[in-house]
């Protein structure tokens, strides 16, 4: 059914808050924090075959101040680990996280002296993607649910969305 | 008698009881040095026996006995194809002189043996921790360290003290000194640090260099590794040879099939078996197809780095479309676990090489297109020409191999040196550089996919019939249906999966070209189904240890534009 846009009595009714996080779901502008393999493939998903900008979240922000969603493409070492603290305080509210990847999630198999056992010990994340690593579509299909909780919650802040859960 | 066991009756001629052993397994030969004399030997070895490049220094520790390291110098020669190990004891604490005199590509490896193992070098310029983070406690790959046991680090480590910044500030001074002898004092607080990385996207993520600043020059710059260091050698003590595979994938994860394939190899090696033909082409279709997604990767991502965005898309749909033939074939698209020792996971699917053939010819089009993008365009060659160049000499001592050496101009590539799995049948040539700068290292690139799409359509060509996998029950699984239909096969599959593979003890060096270069497996196997220490030489670790050197006295858009060229792959760096 094609919409008339011409008809001057066609109208639509919708609430703010719906219309906002409608526009702010298509808004999203990723930081890669891409430490290895996975990295890899978020360059795959950016490139022009998966072409993440289908899903307007195109915009890659490689500055913190700039970006709301973070994703975590990569084996995170004890080393990383304060950097990817202070790379995450300097995200502004409202700011989401994908633990992309097996590493990112729960260290995947490296079970060692030297690797985090999963980012969330350091920082809330809010999506973990299966995978080692994660096909672009696995990757995208992420991103979309974390659009979907974005039009569902708004621009809740991470720091009450996670609440007690991990101290930064 | 091969070449280098004449080198061994020379050595033994020339320094006599010196010589405390020498040995010969596998096609490796070795010497035993003791402490006091091990310099002259290696200087001996560089300058009389033309042992141009270290190529690795390998730590084993052996808590039982007395002198409870031995220390493994890997030495080659490019110019007449002798290789050489000399191995040295040090009971703990026990100093070992360092090899940083004879080769600049001593520095980083005996960084990382103290690091990881504890044995100080005396006379070390800089002998610093290099994987582990700087507030770690203890030596990691020492057998009575805790693989599991973590270390959180509170805060990334100050490269520049003071006192570095006070040396630089004097050594600007002297710099400015005119002819007329006028001279303008540099102040340390007119000089600038820059921080870059770890979290940056030129820095691919994982690593961090500081640089100080005169104005827009690099003065000084150091650069701090590690931080995906994720403890391959120590997982693979954890591991059977067999449970490996899947760790090597994620060296250098751009090109998993030439890792896969030379671990195996390496591991094929000690066993003292040889696949069949068919595999071995098998390997060699792989191998090239990762070398120039790998090529395909590195070119494209340091023309973006520069700016020249449009040959990222060009290039990386290629790749995209290699994968989706190499996802058929193994099930995965970067970390493919394909090799077994002995033989592949699985032969090709029937419509692959047809596939193949015709995404070869996707690539011509695709580096036409780009190299007619940047071929002659201003800015690309303002950026790349005479940028970041190395002379063959100093590469050769910084320890570069594949690209980046024959960037300089050097013919010297292990496929033709030193061939292995059938690589002698195939018609190719390598491409060269002339001055070693980043221009050099990226048309090397460029040529060498042609060269690779060669090979490989001619190993298509020429595929070998037969079985993929040695007929060994000792080496590969049992069919699956003896698996399921008699004991024997539950437990030959069992004791293989269990236990592992049954190396017999010795040691030897596995190495082939990967796509950076010289990528070598030091394993030492003591009987057991699991290696009792694997050494990975990586090729971009000795290469990035050169980076400090390339970028001083150039400025910082240099310093992103080489680095693209050296291809670094942090999970190969770091391991």
């Amino acid at each position: 059914m094609a919409v008339d846009l011409e008809n001057p009595s066609n109208y639509l009714t919708t609430r703010v808050r719906q219309a906002v996080n409608w526009g702010r779901k298509y808004s999203l502008w990723p930081l890669p924090f891409g430490v290895a393999c996975c990295a890899i493939e978020f360059m795959s998903t950016v490139s022009s075959y998966n072409d993440i900008s289908r899903f307007g979240a195109e915009l890659v922000r490689f500055s913190p101040r700039q970006s709301d969603l973070m994703i975590i493409a990569g084996t995170i070492s004890y080393k990383q680990a304060p950097i990817l603290k202070t790379i995450y305080a300097q995200m502004a509210e409202p700011r989401w996280v994908i633990a992309m990847g097996a590493c990112a999630s729960s260290g995947g198999f490296y079970n060692n002296y030297s690797t985090l056992q999963g980012a969330d010990r350091v920082i809330p994340v809010d999506m973990y993607v299966a995978g080692c690593p994660p096909t672009p579509e696995n990757l995208l299909y992420a991103l979309t649910q974390i659009q979907e909780r974005v039009e569902r919650e708004g621009l809740v802040p991470a720091a009450v969305r996670h609440a007690g859960r991990v101290q930064v | 008698m091969s070449m280098s066991q004449k080198l061994v009756d020379r050595l033994r001629q020339e320094f006599g009881d010196a010589i405390l052993a020498a040995g010969s397994y596998r096609g490796d030969e070795t010497v035993t040095v003791g402490r006091d004399r091990l310099l002259d030997v290696l200087a001996h070895l560089r300058d009389a026996e033309n042992c141009e490049q270290l190529s690795d220094i390998a730590g084993v520790d052996y808590p039982q006995r007395a002198g409870r390291f031995e220390i493994n110098y890997l030495l080659r020669s490019v110019s007449k194809g002798h290789r050489l190990r000399v191995k040295v004891d040090a009971a703990e604490d026990e100093p070992v002189p360092t090899a940083t005199g004879l080769w600049r590509s001593a520095d980083w490896h005996e960084r990382e043996v103290y690091d990881l193992l504890g044995v100080p070098f005396a006379g070390h310029p800089d002998l610093r921790r290099i994987l582990c983070h700087h507030e770690f406690e203890g030596h990691a790959l020492r057998k009575d360290y805790p693989i599991e046991q973590g270390q959180e680090c509170s805060r990334p480590e100050n490269l520049f003290s003071d006192e570095d910044i006070a040396r630089a500030a004097r050594r600007a001074t002297a710099m400015s000194t005119t002819p007329s002898g006028h001279q303008d004092e540099v102040h340390p607080s007119d000089l600038l640090t820059v921080n870059i990385g770890p979290s940056h996207p030129a820095m691919h993520g994982a690593l961090r260099a500081e640089m100080l600043l005169d104005g827009e020059t690099i003065l000084d710059a150091r650069t701090e590794i590690g931080y995906i260091h994720r403890c391959f050698e120590k997982e693979a003590e954890d591991h059977t040879w067999a449970q490996v595979m899947p760790y090597t994938d994620r060296l250098n994860y751009c090109s998993a099939m030439l890792n896969n394939s030379i671990y195996a190899a390496a591991v094929e090696k000690l066993l003292g078996v040889e696949v069949t033909p068919r595999c071995q082409a098998i390997r060699v279709v792989v191998s090239e197809l990762s070398r120039i997604i790998d090529h395909l990767v590195c070119v494209c991502a340091n023309l973006v780095d520069i700016g020249a965005l449009t040959n990222y898309w060009y290039l990386y749909n290629i790749r995209e479309s290699l994968y989706e033939s190499l996802e058929k074939l193994c099930g995965s698209r970067l970390t493919t676990n394909y090799a077994r020792i002995g033989g592949l996971s699985h032969d090709l699917y029937p419509e692959f090489a047809a596939e193949v053939r015709s995404k070869l010819n996707d690539l011509v089009a695709a580096t036409d297109d780009v190299m007619k993008l940047i071929a002659r365009n201003r800015i690309f060659l303002d950026r790349t020409v005479g940028v970041g160049a190395i002379s063959q000499a100093d590469a050769l001592s910084f320890g570069f191999t594949g690209p980046c050496l024959r960037a300089t101009g050097l013919a010297w590539d292990l496929r033709k040196a030193a061939p292995y799995s059938g690589y002698e049948k195939y018609d190719f040539e390598i491409p060269t550089g002339t001055v070693g700068d980043t221009h050099d290292r990226i048309m090397v690139r460029m040529a060498e996919m042609v060269q690779s799409r060669s090979i490989v359509l001619q190993a298509l060509e020429k595929m070998p019939d037969g079985p993929v996998n040695l007929d060994d029950r000792a080496i590969t699984l049992p069919p699956k249906r003896n698996v399921y239909q008699s004991i024997e096969g539950v437990m030959n599959q069992f004791k293989l999966v269990y236990e592992g593979i049954q190396v017999p003890a010795g040691e030897a060096y596995g190495f082939g070209e990967g796509a950076n270069g010289e990528l070598g497996f030091f394993a030492v196997a003591d009987g057991t189904g699991h290696p009792y220490r694997l050494k990975v030489r990586p090729p971009c670790f000795p290469i990035f240890s050169a980076y400090t050197f390339l970028i001083e006295g150039r400025m910082i858009p240099d310093a992103i534009a080489i680095l693209g060229s050296l291809n670094i792959i942090a999970g190969e760096l770091d391991r």
